[in-house]
């Protein structure tokens, strides 16, 4: 379980963002991505997660190990917590939800609606559901958004535990977790602005 | 994939979830016809199997831009495309559950709001039947104008176009069914291409409005 990045780069709106990414990410290891706002942090991880084909390089992982959450939950208003971790638990094909509402803190919630629920008791389902997805690699942007001090630590204990499971995880992340990570500034990757040569195919 | 449907299904019963949308429509469309061109009861009987399938039609119309838009704004849509089930059997699903709450009420509805549109005896099955092998197209169709259309903010009016003109087909067919049943005559022909039209808007679309959503979640 190892996944390797070599000489990627990513585009976002057809703009080449980030060039030359390469990283290796080990069984039990954490990155954390820093940079500043707009650098390609999220656009890293999408292409990453397979949402969208990278420009150039290799993505080499194993199939199907990659869970991938972002700044929207995927949370249905209407259905309770354990409607919508149960629906995320099948879509993986798991069955058992206790663990991961035990791990953030939620079976005191679990027959409430999603609508119903503070943004950081929101944030806390979504990430409960990487749990329920038994993929080792865990891709998180801005995890910690609208988490309070006691639940950043909860969810560094989930991400420690995790790892030493022998997951991985690569972080989008400005804050300090409480454990072992590299970290990776993707600045340094930052593309060249450079002339592209076929602005429209249509007059070129 | 099955999660999928239910999840599908029990949102759409849930508050604000649009089941009974497309039903509520295609009722007041049928009670105002009456109202509109007149008490004419041979005049009613004429244009009741066109004006229940443009009905059915319209009706079915109204609530597909919910289909990709609500899970692509929660985020849902690419946690989906990360998963294990494929892009293709999401959109079959999502299709499948359009129909449940779309097309299966309407072709259940639909003989008893024939009676109000004076609908000869003889139309109630062949209406029945040509609904139920034509609403799946319907949902089918639009799913794919839905993924075309998923990531643009009010894309509701493009869908419209795009979906429309794929739609006259099945209308075309659907109505002259319930005519032709009326008049006693063969129906055989309109309903084969009904179900030929389902049954390949089945089997290719769902591959195309993969991709579709593929290129828009970019």
């Amino acid at each position: 379980m190892e996944l390797v990045v070599t000489d990627l780069a990513c585009a976002r709106g057809g703009v080449p963002v980030l060039e030359g990414v390469g990283f290796t990410l080990a069984a039990g290891q954490a990155l954390m991505l820093r940079g500043p706002n707009g650098i390609g942090k999220t656009t890293l991880l999408r292409t990453l997660a397979g949402l969208q084909p990278p420009l150039a390089g290799t993505v080499s992982a194993p199939p199907e190990s990659i869970a991938y959450a972002a700044h929207a939950d995927g949370l249905k208003a209407t259905l309770t917590v354990t409607e919508n971790l149960t629906f995320w638990a099948r879509i993986f094909g798991q069955t058992d939800i206790a663990p991961a509402l035990e791990a953030f803190d939620l079976a005191d919630l679990a027959g409430r609606p999603a609508q119903n629920l503070s943004a950081g008791q929101k944030r806390r389902l979504g990430l409960a559901r990487l749990l329920v997805t038994g993929r080792p690699i865990w891709m998180l942007d801005e995890p910690t958004v609208s988490l309070d001090a006691a639940s950043v630590a909860q969810f560094g204990h989930a991400v420690a535990r995790h790892l030493a499971q022998g997951g991985a995880a690569l972080i989008a992340t400005h804050i300090d977790l409480g454990f072992e990570a590299g970290v990776l500034d993707v600045t340094a990757f930052r593309a060249r602005p450079r002339r592209i040569d076929s602005f429209d195919e249509a007059f070129a | 994939m099955i999660a999928l449907l239910l999840r599908d299904l029990r949102l759409a019963i849930r508050a604000g979830g649009g089941f009974g949308l497309g039903l509520a429509f295609f009722l007041i469309v049928v009670v105002l016809v009456p109202f509109g061109v007149g008490s004419d009861r041979a005049l009613l009987a004429a244009i009741a199997p066109g004006i229940l399938w443009v009905g059915a039609l319209l009706a079915c119309l109204l609530s597909l831009d919910r289909i990709f838009a609500l899970d692509h704004e929660d985020g849902s849509l690419d946690l989906l495309a990360t998963a294990p089930i494929p892009l293709e059997g999401v959109v079959a699903m999502k299709a499948a559950a359009h129909w449940v709450t779309t097309g299966l009420p309407l072709t259940l509805a639909a003989p008893g709001l024939g009676l109000l549109l004076n609908l000869p005896a003889a139309g109630y099955g062949w209406l029945a039947a040509s609904l139920a092998l034509g609403t799946p197209a319907l949902s089918m169709i639009g799913s794919f104008g839905a993924a075309l259309t998923v990531g643009l903010k009010r894309g509701g009016l493009l869908l419209s176009l795009l979906v429309l003109p794929l739609y006259v087909p099945t209308l075309i067919f659907g109505a002259e069914a319930v005519a032709r049943g009326i008049d006693g005559r063969d129906t055989g022909t309109p309903l084969l291409m009904l179900t030929a039209i389902t049954l390949a808007a089945m089997a290719l679309l769902p591959f195309a409005a993969a991709a579709a959503i593929r290129i828009n979640l970019r």
